[in-house]
């Protein structure tokens, strides 16, 4: 009779327990495992992974050859840069134009309010298909150019909608004050709304990042000159095509094994979200997202 | 929103006054709603190519209408269409199967751990594939499972049998199903475990006073407590039913062929951007987005009659 009573229900015996940890444990095994082999192999010396025949998951020794030969002004380096441009330059016009739209919906009495909201709720109910997204681009003179990456994608209705919802919590009196004192709506906007939302900005920023930073399927449609490509495309032809990169297209005479190298592209590729990853986690324990969502 | 504007004194202003006094609030959501416009409603308007004989070089304008000539493909039942169709199908089946319910079985276990601290950390690890793009996810996959990935590395260096799974024809839907379980079940966890977390530790009491056990909290008390978010996302996930994944499967379609790997967003690819059969591809596209909208609506529908929320009100 000396069950524990936790949150009202009983606690499992051992057994159970002991099942639970080691399920959970294959699980995260399955999830990092992969991470493991890809940047171990990418610093693998060269004859442990001929060894193998691949994936290395302890590397005997560390050599950043694969990086060397990767940065020195080949593909791979015009890809990052790439990649770089359109997530900064993208992610701060996608804050820019969702934080406006946000905040003129979250005014109570703007007149505007209720039309553009349905328009942009109605927004994600459907999707316009790929050919008439893929004319349109190309109508408005956006193919084979960088900005094709990010115009067409640049405000996500749903983080519009986040933004939105948090806007609205914000205490009325904040505003109403700042009005009192005369300020206009750009001022109320950048000096009291902007400094609280910290959180949800980072967030709706990361997201945004994120998604610049992944994308695919655009740079595959809208790009045909392979100068223009983003890391994601350079990383499908190099490692999942498994087209050979030579010194002509690395920029140097120094030749790692193309697995070594391969494996650092995807390493490439993924440190920067492993980087940004810890802070969004803390913002999802505040349950921002959440929030937002059931509000 | 309606509490507020009743708090304030109701001064009838004429439209005109009103657009003037929230003229830089109207200037603040331009350019975002001409985004939307522009990259939304008006490739909407692009669809009529679907009726017509689209030539690029005339444009959409000066093409001539073919009426309903383009939907022959779907009528007539085209054999490369059909194929799509049927892929698209087993795909969407198979991710009702075992995709939807996973982040579920995976919330419960989660929630149903005692110690916060394990169950912080391994959210962290599950959370993180979500963030991946599909091409990292693909080549991950490669690298454990292709043919000189670590699975047959370690099968060969073992003198076992290898086995052929990427590149695979028979495979591939399988493959497919398992990739988007390991990117998206430990993210999809989110919701549930939020609803999870609604509710009240005061039911659970009650129901282990009267004697249930575990299973039957977890049957009367949990499952209930999360009725609500699995129909909402129920009927979400019906609306994408013809959406199967359209990078990840684009990425793989090379090495397996088109037999199995042809759904009705690579159709629309190939035949449209690749092939220059626009005309059809926009009709396939077209019929494609409207009976997903159709079918968000419907579940809606069938949703409220059995007295629940669904994704909008009445």
């Amino acid at each position: 009779m000396s069950t524990r009573i936790v949150q009202g229900v009983p606690m499992p015996g051992w057994p159970m327990r002991i099942f639970k940890g080691l399920v959970l444990l294959v699980f995260c095994a399955v999830v990092i495992v992969p991470f493991v082999g890809v940047i171990s192999t990418s610093v693998a010396p060269n004859k442990q992974i001929n060894e193998s025949g691949g994936l290395v998951l302890l590397p005997k020794s560390i050599s950043f050859a694969a990086y060397e030969s990767l940065f020195a002004g080949g593909v791979v380096t015009r890809a990052l840069f790439v990649s770089i441009f359109v997530t900064v330059v993208g992610t701060l016009l996608s804050l820019i134009v969702s934080c406006l739209l946000a905040y003129a919906l979250s005014r109570p009495s703007f007149v505007g309010g209720r039309p553009i909201l349905l328009v942009v709720l109605f927004s994600m109910l459907f999707s316009p298909g790929i050919i008439p997204l893929y004319l349109t681009v190309k109508g408005v003179g956006l193919l084979d150019s960088l900005w094709a990456l990010i115009v067409p994608t640049m405000i996500s209705a749903f983080n519009v909608v986040v933004l939105r919802a948090f806007f609205m919590n914000l205490p009325n009196e904040l505003t109403e004050s700042a009005r009192i004192d005369g300020a206009g709506e750009l001022k109320t906007f950048t000096n009291i709304v902007l400094p609280l939302s910290k959180a949800v900005l980072s967030v709706i920023g990361l997201f945004y990042a994120v998604a610049y930073w992944n994308a695919f399927f655009s740079a595959l449609l809208y790009l045909n000159d392979s100068k223009l490509w983003p890391l994601q495309l350079v990383l499908r032809t190099y490692v999942i095509n498994d087209t050979q990169l030579g010194s002509a297209e690395l920029g140097t005479e120094l030749l790692p094994p193309q697995a070594s190298i391969q494996m650092a592209i995807l390493v490439v590729s993924i440190v920067p979200i492993l980087v940004i990853y810890p802070f969004l986690q803390r913002h999802f324990a505040k349950g921002v997202l959440t929030g937002a969502v059931k509000g | 929103m309606l509490q507020r504007s009743k708090t304030r004194p109701q001064q009838q202003l004429s439209l005109g006054r009103r657009l003037l006094r929230d003229r830089v609030l109207l200037l603040f959501a331009l350019p975002g709603v001409a985004l939307i416009i522009a990259f939304h409603y008006v490739p909407l308007l692009g669809n009529v190519i679907a009726f017509k004989d689209y030539q690029p070089f005339l444009g959409i304008n000066a093409s001539d209408w073919s009426g309903w000539e383009n939907f022959s493909v779907i009528f007539n039942g085209d054999p490369a269409f059909l194929r799509a169709l049927k892929n698209t199908l087993i795909l969407t089946s198979l991710q009702s199967i075992f995709v939807f319910p996973a982040p579920i079985l995976l919330a419960l276990l989660l929630n149903s751990l005692f110690s916060e601290r394990i169950k912080r950390i391994a959210q962290s690890i599950l959370y993180l594939p979500h963030f991946m793009s599909w091409v990292i996810v693909v080549a991950l996959f490669q690298q454990m499972l292709g043919g000189s990935g670590l699975l047959n590395n370690y099968l060969r260096s073992h003198d076992l049998s290898t086995i052929n799974i990427i590149g695979n024809s028979e495979l591939f839907h399988v493959l497919l199903t398992s990739q988007i379980i390991w990117k998206d079940t430990g993210w999809a966890t989110i919701l549930f475990l939020a609803a999870l977390s609604q509710i009240d530790s005061q039911l659970y009491e009650a129901a282990s006073v009267d004697g249930a056990s575990r299973m039957k909290q977890l049957w009367h008390v949990t499952l209930p407590g999360l009725r609500g978010i699995i129909i909402l996302l129920f009927i979400l996930r019906l609306g994408d039913s013809l959406t199967v994944g359209f990078e990840q499967i684009i990425l793989q379609q090379q090495a397996v062929g088109r037999d199995v790997s042809e759904v009705l967003d690579t159709y629309v690819y190939n035949n449209g951007v690749l092939g220059g059969a626009w005309g059809v591809a926009a009709a396939v596209g077209l019929v494609k987005g409207i009976v997903g909208v159709i079918l968000v609506l419907t579940a809606n529908k069938v949703a409220h009659i059995f007295g629940e929320q669904g994704v909008y009100q009445r």
